[in-house]
């Protein structure tokens, strides 16, 4: 029997069981990563805490009370104590997840979905596009962020709406980078041009091809922006830019304390510590799934 | 699969036409683009690729065939020159630059970077159909059904994923993805290179048996002159972005006219052990395509140049009825001591 | 003048190696070598016995995951030590290389035993000048003095034919191209004088008329300065050009190993035939197919219990998959790894 003349032969290292798709096997890497699970449940809490704050928070975070001003931790219906104007601290904490944790996801999602596309965009077409639209991008890039967002914000006016706009903007450069560095590595692989020799015309490339190998590398970079965002975010509320009192938001919480961290200092320093918790997991868990989605197969 | 060719031109029309093609690529560029040096990829080069016949393309680094790989394919736009595919002109309104997308496909040398991570072979494979409009349905029962033509049982590979197979399994996939569109020529740049030697003879025999069951045409490139000669029926010799010789396969390994070809064969290993190689056919390196030397590219290094040589470009002649080669030791006249002598009577 | 700057130090020790003449070289014995990543544990080298004689050059031949890099890397110790055991006996030169403690193995590296890897640029620093990398190298071991240092490393390029060795030694990595970076390497591993050279596929990334260069290149060194070789390649054809004998290994083992001469023109083993047979050469008529071998080469971590060849092979029997076969003396200074030698000889000469 010649060898090698029938049917091309079949290799035979074919492993037997499936093995799985790509997001399958980060999701495994995920579990087994101990820190990023432990991120991960404070996160769960402290969104949890956010959305059911009417249920779990004992008292009413807008009540005030001049007799019970600055109370220490503990004392009887004020477990963590009380703020300058005689609220609880801890409904003001649980209700302040509310806008802190959405003045830091929204710019960060907006931003997301603006600079990919602009990123992406600029990356696949290359060429003059491209150097225009970056090194635009650069220019706001150039300045610092917290400088930025309050220049921003101070030009448009204080409020919600206007913080949340200022922030998207700040955090669109950085995301229309790190996209359009990875969209250009992407298009130099020879899958790309396999693709376009097949005559697939820009956009189908970059929706079959391109979307689903850069998103990924781009949404690890954007969660990790997220504590950032709430950073300045707080910043932006402790001058007065963001939210307004007598909102619950722990960066506007921060500054209205001000004075009081002589008097109590404990008391004083929760929404920092809230933030710091908050910041610190989502940092963790974006860690996480970058070293889960790094492993190369 | 049989399948139907659009014949346009008729067999004696060769299926690809090229003539003056020039790409040229700017280096050390400036912030947009316009650079210090000039470096000629691909200088002027004319060549045929006959209906049905595998070219063999040859050369070493800098002698520009990959870049002529990726320009017929219009990876890269030419700066120069004309592509006739079929006798039409390609991106003429004969022939719109998509429809000749269809019919000349490429199979590239790193089968890994070649699939998308991210996609399952079947899903790989059925991409380039469903681009010319063929229903998603069909196009996976085409994928699935050129697997099997490809050695790879569709009921195990086809919902895999690239990372999961090894390196001759992805490049029948790859060939399989070409096939898909139903080319008439495949181009194959270093196809086989990257692969283990046993395998690279079963993936060999693959591409001759689907050459002869679609009526392909191939271009070959490779660096494996042993590869090269087996496969081809023409093979084509290429210089610092010059065609220095193309002919006939076996006529040109036998008897090459250009200098460097001949080095070039000779620089093969012998398989014998009693009979080693003494002398390095050639000294030193290829040089940079960026300063090529006048004249004659290869006079530098060509053990018969001469003065002439430096200051006349040779074009291709004919050496022999299917071997051309540009040197002038082959027109009469041309200046060179062993040029045969001029055909024309003494003036005067 | 340049030959006895040149040469190695077994020419200077001819003293002391009165009776070494004979004694070979390199000889290992039972190497084994296992890397555990994570939960994985995967026998790279399984069993290698191998035999060097001075100013001999073998080659082992093999395809991925044969194990032939990793043979060579375990003679230098370059193995990543935390993930690799090494079992066995390796003796180079009358030392047990398992057995060297820091100081000496610095020492060993480079004075007695150098390497030669496939792509010169990753090897070569490309922050420090070549003549830099070289005098260094050198004052690493020797104790001399710097413009010695250098006028050893002008010898040394100019024993690798690099034209206008002066400038050159002042050169970084990225101005030379391919064939001078790799000569300048060849420099690099000469420059303490060892007596064995590993190379671990050298001129893959060479375009093949500077391939045929840098072969003759290690056959005149060899020559010239009694030097012996290790050349690990997966192209037959270079092999038969450098070495006297050749060695081919198939997932972790020798399976057959012989003068070049004799693989050539009568190999045993059925993997070996395999190989020469499936080369494209150009006597094969056209329109023939090549006679493939079919299959891959097989997965490491889950190797068949018996010969490792038997699912490829067409001469495979029972007795082949039980156990693995032991090597057969086929021929003087010829052994083979298989039961069925006669057989394949058979299929050799059809």
């Amino acid at each position: 029997m010649a060898v090698g003349a029938e049917v091309p032969a079949l290799d035979a290292t074919v492993p037997t069981t499936p093995v799985a798709g790509y997001w399958t096997s980060v999701w495994r890497r995920l579990r087994r990563d101990p820190v990023a699970i432990a991120a991960a449940l404070v996160l769960i809490a402290i969104v949890l805490m956010a959305i059911f704050a009417p249920y779990v928070a004992p008292a009413d975070p807008y009540r005030s009370s001049m007799l019970r001003r600055l109370r220490p931790m503990g004392t009887p219906g004020f477990p963590l104590g009380s703020d300058e104007l005689g609220r609880d601290m801890l409904t003001r904490l649980i209700y302040g997840a509310r806008l802190s944790l959405f003045m830091g996801v929204t710019p960060v999602v907006l931003a997301f979905g603006i600079g990919s596309a602009i990123g992406i965009f600029a990356g696949y077409l290359g060429g003059r596009i491209n150097t225009l639209v970056m090194r635009t991008i650069d220019v706001f890039y150039a300045f610092p962020s917290v400088l930025l967002a309050v220049a921003l914000s101070g030009a448009l006016g204080a409020g919600l709406g206007n913080a949340m706009l200022s922030l998207t903007i700040v955090f669109i450069p950085p995301i229309a980078r790190v996209a359009e560095a990875v969209t250009t590595q992407m298009r130099s692989r020879d899958f790309v041009e396999a693709a376009r020799a097949s005559g697939a015309g820009a956009l189908t490339i970059i929706r079959v091809h391109i979307l689903g190998n850069v998103l990924g590398p781009i949404f690890v970079y954007a969660t990790s922006l997220i504590s950032v965002s709430m950073i300045l975010a707080s910043g932006l509320s402790f001058l007065g830019l963001g939210t307004r009192p007598p909102d619950p938001e722990w960066g506007l919480m921060l500054n209205t304390l001000r004075t009081a961290i002589y008097v109590q200092p404990w008391v004083a320093a929760l929404p920092g510590l809230m933030i710091f918790i908050t910041s610190i997991s989502f940092n963790m868990l974006s860690d996480g799934l970058r070293s889960a989605m790094d492993v190369k197969q | 699969m049989p399948v139907v060719t659009e014949e346009r031109g008729g067999p004696a029309q060769p299926l690809l036409s090229i003539r003056g093609l020039t790409k040229t690529f700017s280096i050390s560029g400036g912030m947009f683009g316009s650079g210090a040096a000039q470096l000629r990829a691909v200088d002027r080069i004319d060549f045929d690729v006959l209906k049905g016949e595998t070219l063999g393309v040859v050369g070493e680094s800098g002698c520009g065939k990959s870049t002529t790989a990726r320009v017929l394919m219009q990876l890269i736009a030419k700066d120069d020159g004309e592509i006739l595919f079929d006798g039409e002109r390609v991106g003429s309104s004969a022939l719109k630059l998509k429809e000749y997308r269809r019919q000349v496909q490429m199979v590239f040398q790193d089968s890994y970077s070649s699939l998308n991570p991210r996609l399952t072979i079947e899903a790989s494979i059925a991409f380039g159909p469903q681009v010319h409009g063929v229903p998603r349905a069909q196009a996976v029962a085409r994928a699935r059904s050129l697997l099997a033509r490809v050695g790879l049982e569709p009921g195990r590979f086809a919902e895999r994923y690239p990372h999961e197979l090894s390196g001759g399994q992805r490049q029948r996939v790859n060939i399989a993805r070409a096939l898909a569109l139903e080319p008439r020529l495949i181009i194959l740049d270093e196809a086989v290179s990257a692969l283990d030697k046993s395998v690279e003879a079963q993936v060999l025999n693959l591409l001759l048996d689907l050459k002869e069951e679609f009526g392909l045409t191939y271009v070959f490139i490779s660096h494996d002159l042993g590869v090269v000669r087996f496969v081809s029926d023409r093979v084509m010799v290429m210089y610092l972005g010059q065609v220095v010789e193309i002919g006939e396969a076996d006529t040109l390994f036998e008897r090459p006219l250009h200098p460097y070809t001949a080095a070039l064969l000779s620089s093969m290993p012998s398989l014998d052990p009693d009979r080693r190689t003494e002398e390095a056919p050639l000294a030193g390196d290829p040089p940079s395509p960026i300063h090529p030397p006048p004249g004659c590219r290869f006079h530098t290094r060509c053990s018969f140049a001469e003065p002439i040589c430096a200051e006349r470009e040779p074009a291709l002649y004919d050496g022999g009825p299917l071997q051309r080669a540009a040197c002038l030791m082959l027109p009469p006249g041309s200046g060179h001591s062993r040029a045969p002598a001029s055909m024309e009577p003494a003036h005067g | 003048m340049v030959d006895a700057v040149m040469a190695p130090s077994s020419v200077s020790r001819a003293a002391e190696a009165a009776p070494a003449s004979t004694e070979p070289l390199v000889r290992v014995r039972g190497l084994k070598v296992t890397f555990s990543t994570g939960r994985q544990r995967v026998r790279a080298v399984d069993g290698v016995d191998l035999t060097l004689a001075r100013g001999e050059v073998m080659a082992l031949i093999g395809e991925s995951g044969s194990g032939k890099s990793v043979t060579l890397r375990a003679l230098m110790r370059l193995n990543p030590e935390r993930r690799t055991k090494v079992e066995g006996e390796i003796t180079v030169a009358g030392e047990d290389v398992l057995a060297l403690g820091r100081r000496r193995l610095s020492q060993f590296r480079g004075g007695e035993v150098a390497m030669i890897f496939q792509e010169p640029l990753l090897a070569l620093d490309p922050v420090y000048r070549l003549g830099d990398q070289i005098t260094e190298a050198i004052r690493r071991h020797e104790n001399i003095g710097r413009s010695e240092a250098r006028a050893r490393a002008l010898a040394l390029f100019e024993r690798v034919r690099i034209p206008s060795p002066e400038r050159r030694l002042d050169a970084y990595p990225h101005e030379m191209s391919g064939g001078m970076r790799q000569r300048a390497m060849i420099a690099l591993a000469l420059a303490c004088r060892p007596r064995l050279l590993l190379a671990d596929e050298p001129t893959t990334a060479l375009d093949a008329t500077v391939q045929i260069q840098i072969l003759l290149l290690l056959r005149e060194l060899q020559r010239d300065l009694g030097l012996s070789v290790i050349f690990v390649t997966h192209d037959i054809g270079a092999a038969v050009e450098v070495a006297d004998r050749i060695a081919v290994m198939y997932a972790g083992r020798i399976v057959e190993e012989a003068s070049a001469r004799d693989l050539i023109r009568t190999p045993r083993h059925p993997y070996s035939i395999g190989l020469l047979k499936s080369r494209a050469h150009g006597a094969l008529a056209k329109g023939n197919r090549l006679v493939a071998i079919p299959g891959a080469p097989p997965d490491l971590a889950a190797l068949p219990p018996g010969c490792a060849f038997a699912p490829r092979c067409q001469l495979a029997i029972d007795a082949c998959r039980a156990a693995p076969p032991p090597a057969i003396e086929v021929g003087p200074l010829h052994t083979a790894r298989c039961i069925r030698t006669a057989e394949a000889a058979a299929l050799a000469a059809a």
